[in-house]
C-alpha cells in the first residue's frame, strides 16, 4: 500500500509542479495575441497584429535592444574573466587564496539589493553617471561569480594528464590552453555564458539600482506594470522563451546523437 | 633559518607555472575588488554619514553616526524579519515542490529519455523569459476579476469579499515560484548521478523504499538540497519585485522594498545603505549557521 | 607507402643516450629519487623496475621534463635538458593512463605532436603509426570508443610517430588484462625491435621488465639497487631486496668459515655450505646466503650435490607444471624449491627429505641485510 503511494505521489506531485511552474508562461503566451489596448489586463478578442508589429508599442523595443546588448557585453566580459579565475584557481597556486574564494563566493551569498546599493554607492562616490556602462559593471559582478562556480566544476572534473600529455606532445603552453584545455571546457564555458545571459537579460533589483534613466526591458515591464502591460512586451517574453526552448532543445539533441554514437560503436 | 632544497631548474618550472596562475586570477579579481569588496566597504562607510543641520534633502557628509542603525531598525524591524520569515517558507515550500520535480525527471525517467529532456527543457526555459513578466501574470491570473479569484469564491473557498493578491500568501507562492528553478536544478544535478543499483540493493537488503529513500537518496542528494535551499533562500529575502507586484500592502512590505524607498523616493542614502548592511550581515550569519550545522565541502 | 618502420631504418639515428647524473627529487616531506646516476645508451630498451613509491616513475616524470628535479643533471643525446621544458624535449611518453584526447578522433591524437612540431606531413606519418599498431581502419573514431587495448596502441602510436630520441612508458600495460598483456609485452617488443628507438619503461611487474627490456634496473627507497641484463639480475642477485622481488630467493644467515679455491666455506646453523667467492659481496664474516628454488633438488632418498640439507615437507601445492614445496630446515627455517611433474611426485607432506644444489648456483650478499627485503607481501 504505502509502496503504491510512493509509487503515483511523485508524478503527481511533480507534475502538478510543472503545470505550476508553466501557468503564467502560458498565460503571456495567450495574452500576446490578446487585442486588449494599451493595458492588455482583460481579453477582449484574438489578433495577430502584435506578433507582426512587436515593436508597435512606444519603448518596447528600445529597452529590448538595449538588454540584450547588455546581456551580450555583460556575458562575454564576464565568462572571459570568469573562466580565467577558475582555471587559476584550481589549477595553481598563489597567495591570497582564500581570501579569492572568499571574494568569489561573497557575491553569491549577498542578496541583489544589496549588491545593487553598494554599487550604487560606489557610483555615487566616484560621481559616475548612471546609465549603460555602470549596468555592464553591474552585470559583470554578479554575473562572475556564477561563471566561476559553473566553470570551476568543469576544470576540477578536466584530468590534469591531458595536459601533460599535451606538453610532452610538443605544445607550448599557450597551444595546450586552445588545443586541449579550451576545447575541453567548452561544453561548461557555453553553459556558463547561457546562464550568465539569461541573468543579466532578467535582471531587475541591480539595474534599477544602477541605471539612472537609462531603460532595460526587466525596467520597461516593472514601470508598466502599474498601468498595465503592453502586448507587445508578451510577444517579446513568448518569443524569448521559444528561443530559449530552441537552444536548449538543440542542446539536448546534440549531447544525445553524441550519447548514440558512443553506443553504437 | 629553513632552507629551500630546491634547485634553481625547479624554482624556475615552479615561477614559471604561478605566474600563468596571476595572469589568469588578477583581472577578474581586480574587477570583484573595485566593484564588489570596494563598494562594500563604501557602503559601510555611507550608513554612518550624518546629516548637516539645514541641509538639502539628499545631502550627507561622511562621519561616525552609529545611531544610523538604531533608527532604521527601530523603525523597520518587522520587514527585516517579514522578509527572512517569507524567504523560510519559500523556501521550504520550494524544497517541497521542487524534490519530487528533481526526482522525477532525475530517477523516475530516467530510462524516457525524450520525456526527460523535454522536462528538463521546461525546467531551464524559465530562466529565459522575463521574471517580472511571469510574476505580472501571476498578479493578473490571480487578480480579483480573475478567473481563479472568481472560481474560488463561487465554491465559496474564499469569501465574497476576499483577494487573491495582495495578501503575504500571494507574495510567498511567488517568490516559491520565481525561485523553484534554482532549488530544482542543484538537485536535479544531484540526483543524476544517483546509481539506482544502491536503491536495488537497499531493496535487496529488506529495505522498505521509504528506509531506502531516507537511507540512500536523501544522503546523496544532500549536496544539491543544500546549494538549492541557498540558491532560494539568498535572493528570496532581499527581493522586493514579489512583494511589490502581488503584494503592495503594510502587511507585505519587505526589506528590499524599504531599502529601494529609502534610497529613490526619500534620499536617506545612510538609512539605507544601513539597512543593506544589516541585511548583508544577516544573511551572512544565517547562512554561516547553515553551512556549519549542515554544510558539505562541495558547497558551490 | 612506406612504413613507419621503414622510415626509421633509413634514418637510424634517432634513438639518443640518456645520461642522468646525480639526480635527486625532493617533495615536502620526502625524497622521492635520491642521487642518481643512470647510462642508458642509444637504442637500449631499458626497464626501471620497482615497488610502487620507489621512485621510478617520478624519474619518468624528470626525464619527461613534467617535473624539475630538486638537483643533479639530464642530458640526452649529449645535450644538456635540465631546464629545458616538457614541449621543447624530443621525448614522448606513453602514459599509464594513456591521456588520450577525448575530444579527438584516434587519428587526430596521433597527429597531435607532429602537426605541434609543423610537421606537413603529419596526418600521413599518424596513418603510417597507426598501421604500425593495427589500428588504420579506427582512425576516425574518438578514444572513448575504443578498447582497452586499442586505446593502448593509440597511445603508443601517438608517442612513437613524434619518433622522439627517448620514449618512455609508464606502465603502459598495468590497465590491461592478464591475456592482452602478454600480447602486447611482445609487440612491444617487436616494435622497438623495428624502430630502434631508445624506450625506457618503467614497471612494478618483473616478468615484464624481464621478458621485455635488454637492461633492467632495480629501483628501491629512490635509489638503483642493481641494474644489469635481466639474466645477470636474476643469477646473480647483489641485494636481498633484489633477490626477493626478481623473482623468488631462499636466503638464510651464516658466517664465512674458510677459503679454498675461490670457493666459500660458509657455516649455516652447523651445516657448511659452498659459495663461490666471486659470486659473494663479502667474502669474509657475516654473510647472507642465497639459491634459487629452482636450482634445488628434492628427494626423499639423499642426493648427489655439493650443498646439502634435510628437512621436513610441511606444505605441498601442485600449480599443473610443477609441484611446490616448502620444507622446513632445522635452524635455517622454511626452504622453497619445486619439481616438474614429470613422473612420480618426490615427496608427501611429512615426509623427510633431501635436497641440494651445485655450489655454482649460491650466491652471496652482505650480511646485515634483512632476509625479508623487497618480498611482496
Amino acid at each position: 500500500m504505502r509502496q503504491k503511494i510512493g509509487r503515483w505521489l511523485i508524478p503527481v506531485i511533480g507534475g502538478a509542479a510543472f503545470i505550476y511552474l508553466l501557468v503564467p508562461i502560458a498565460y503571456i503566451f495567450v495574452f500576446s495575441f490578446n487585442d486588449g489596448g494599451r493595458a492588455n489586463l482583460q481579453w477582449q478578442r484574438f489578433t495577430m497584429e502584435n506578433w507582426l508589429n512587436p515593436c508597435g508599442a512606444p519603448a518596447v523595443c528600445e529597452s529590448l535592444g538595449h538588454s540584450l546588448q547588455i546581456g551580450v557585453v555583460a556575458t562575454v566580459i564576464a565568462t572571459v574573466l570568469g573562466t580565467g579565475i577558475a582555471i587559476g584557481l584550481v589549477r595553481y597556486k598563489f597567495r591570497f587564496r582564500k581570501l579569492t574564494d572568499v571574494l568569489i563566493i561573497l557575491p553569491l551569498a549577498t542578496p541583489e539589493v544589496v549588491l545593487g546599493a553598494s554599487l550604487l554607492a560606489q557610483f555615487l562616490n566616484l560621481g559616475w553617471e548612471l546609465g549603460y556602462g555602470t549596468i555592464v559593471i553591474a552585470h559583470v559582478v554578479f554575473c562572475m561569480s556564477f561563471v566561476i562556480v559553473t566553470v570551476r566544476a568543469r576544470v576540477s572534473s578536466l584530468d590534469s594528464r591531458l595536459e601533460e600529455a599535451a606538453a610532452d606532445l610538443y605544445a607550448s603552453p599557450v597551444a595546450a590552453f586552445w588545443k586541449v584545455t579550451f576545447p575541453l571546457l567548452l561544453p561548461g564555458i557555453i553553459a556558463a555564458a547561457l546562464l550568465s545571459f539569461a541573468m543579466s537579460f532578467d535582471d531587475f533589483i541591480i539595474t534599477n539600482f544602477n541605471s539612472g534613466a537609462y531603460q532595460t526591458f526587466p525596467k520597461f515591464i516593472y514601470v508598466s506594470a502599474t498601468r498595465g502591460i503592453p502586448a507587445q512586451a508578451n510577444v517579446i517574453g513568448s518569443a524569448m522563451f521559444i528561443v530559449a526552448l530552441l537552444v536548449v532543445v538543440t542542446g539536448q539533441v546534440i549531447s544525445y546523437r553524441k550519447k548514440k554514437q558512443l553506443e553504437n560503436s | 633559518m629553513s632552507l629551500d632544497l630546491r634547485s634553481k631548474a625547479e624554482l624556475r618550472a615552479e615561477k614559471r607555472k604561478n605566474r600563468t596562475g596571476v595572469y589568469l586570477v588578477s583581472p577578474g579579481l581586480l574587477v570583484l575588488a573595485l566593484f564588489f569588496a570596494l563598494p562594500v566597504v563604501i557602503l559601510l562607510a555611507m550608513s554612518l554619514y550624518v546629516k548637516p543641520p539645514g541641509a538639502e534633502v539628499g545631502e550627507f557628509v561622511p562621519g561616525f553616526e552609529i545611531s544610523n542603525y538604531g533608527t532604521v531598525l527601530t523603525a523597520y524591524w518587522p520587514e527585516l524579519l517579514r522578509s527572512f520569515f517569507f524567504a523560510l517558507i519559500a523556501t521550504v515550500l520550494a524544497l517541497l515542490i521542487g524534490f519530487p520535480m528533481a526526482y522525477l525527471v532525475a530517477v523516475r525517467l530516467r530510462e524516457k529519455t525524450l520525456l526527460q529532456g523535454i522536462l528538463l527543457v521546461l525546467l531551464i526555459a524559465p530562466f529565459f523569459s522575463s521574471f517580472i513578466l511571469r510574476t505580472q501574470a501571476w498578479k493578473q491570473i490571480l487578480a480579483d476579476e480573475g478567473f481563479v479569484a472568481q472560481a474560488l469564491k463561487f465554491i465559496a473557498i474564499l469569501p465574497a469579499d476576499g483577494h487573491l493578491t495582495a495578501t503575504p500568501i500571494a507574495v510567498v507562492a511567488g517568490l516559491t515560484y520565481n525561485f523553484l528553478p534554482f532549488m530544482v536544478l542543484p538537485i536535479y544535478a544531484n540526483l543524476g548521478r544517483l546509481d539506482t543499483r544502491l536503491l536495488e540493493a537497499s531493496g535487496d537488503l529488506y529495505a522498505s523504499p521509504i528506509v531506502a529513500f531516507t537511507k540512500v537518496t536523501l544522503p546523496m542528494s544532500a549536496p544539491g538540497v543544500f546549494a538549492g535551499t541557498l540558491l532560494t533562500f539568498i535572493p528570496a529575502a532581499g527581493d522586493y519585485v514579489n512583494s511589490a507586484l502581488l503584494g503592495n500592502n503594510r502587511d507585505t512590505t519587505m526589506i528590499g522594498q524599504v531599502i529601494d524607498s529609502r534610497f529613490f523616493k526619500i534620499i536617506d542614502y545612510p538609512g539605507a545603505a544601513a539597512l543593506s548592511f544589516v541585511l548583508m550581515i544577516s544573511i551572512l550569519i544565517l547562512v554561516t549557521i547553515y553551512i556549519r550545522r549542515f554544510g558539505t565541502e562541495e558547497l558551490m | 607507402m612506406t612504413t613507419l618502420a621503414e622510415q626509421t631504418q633509413a634514418e637510424r639515428t634517432s634513438g639518443a643516450d640518456l645520461l642522468l647524473s646525480g639526480i635527486t627529487k625532493r617533495f615536502a616531506a620526502f625524497t622521492a629519487v635520491e642521487d642518481l646516476d643512470l647510462l642508458v645508451p642509444s637504442g637500449t630498451f631499458f626497464a626501471l623496475l620497482g615497488p610502487s613509491g620507489c621512485g621510478k616513475s617520478t624519474t619518468l616524470r624528470m626525464i619527461a621534463g613534467l617535473e624539475a628535479p630538486s638537483e643533479g643533471s639530464i642530458s640526452i643525446g649529449g645535450v644538456e635538458v635540465t631546464s629545458l621544458p616538457s614541449h621543447r624535449r624530443e621525448v614522448n611518453t606513453v602514459f599509464q593512463s594513456y591521456a588520450l584526447f577525448p575530444h579527438l578522433s584516434v587519428l587526430e591524437n596521433v597527429a597531435f605532436g607532429l602537426k605541434r612540431k609543423k610537421d606537413k606531413q603529419a596526418i600521413q606519418k599518424a596513418r603510417a603509426g597507426l598501421e604500425l599498431v593495427e589500428l588504420a581502419h579506427l582512425a576516425n573514431r574518438k578514444p572513448a570508443q575504443l578498447s582497452g587495448g586499442q586505446q593502448q596502441r593509440v597511445a603508443l602510436a601517438r608517442a612513437l610517430v613524434n619518433r622522439p630520441q627517448v620514449l618512455l612508458l609508464d606502465e603502459p600495460l598495468g590497465a590491461l588484462d592478464m591475456k592482452l598483456r602478454r600480447q602486447m609485452q611482445l609487440e612491444l617488443k617487436k616494435i622497438q625491435t623495428e624502430v630502434g628507438l631508445t624506450f625506457i619503461h618503467v614497471t612494478h611487474d618483473q616478468e615484464e621488465a624481464m621478458t621485455m627490456a635488454d637492461v633492467v634496473a632495480v629501483m628501491n627507497g629512490g635509489r638503483i639497487e642493481q641494474m644489469g641484463p635481466p639474466r645477470e639480475l636474476y643469477e646473480l642477485p647483489r641485494t636481498a631486496f633484489v633477490a626477493n622481488f626478481l623473482g623468488k630467493s631462499n636466503l638464510m644467515r651464516g658466517t664465512v668459515s674458510g677459503q679454498s679455491d675461490g670457493m666459500l666455506s660458509v657455516d649455516v646453523a652447523g651445516r657448511t655450505i659452498l659459495l663461490p667467492a666471486q659470486r659473494a659481496v663479502h667474502t669474509e664474516g657475516e654473510v647472507v646466503l642465497g639459491v634459487r628454488p629452482e636450482k634445488i633438488t628434492i628427494d626423499r632418498a639423499p642426493l648427489a650435490g655439493e650443498n646439502q640439507l634435510s628437512g621436513t615437507v610441511v606444505d605441498v601445492s601442485f600449480t599443473g607444471t610443477t609441484t611446490e614445496y616448502l620444507v622446513q630446515v632445522e635452524g635455517i627455517g622454511l626452504i622453497g624449491t619445486f619439481s616438474q611433474n614429470r613422473g612420480q611426485q618426490p615427496a608427501a607432506e611429512g615426509d623427510t627429505v633431501f635436497l641440494a644444489w651445485e655450489a655454482e648456483h649460491s650466491f652471496g650478499l652482505a650480511g646485515d641485510e634483512s632476509v625479508n627485503a623487497g618480498v611482496p607481501s
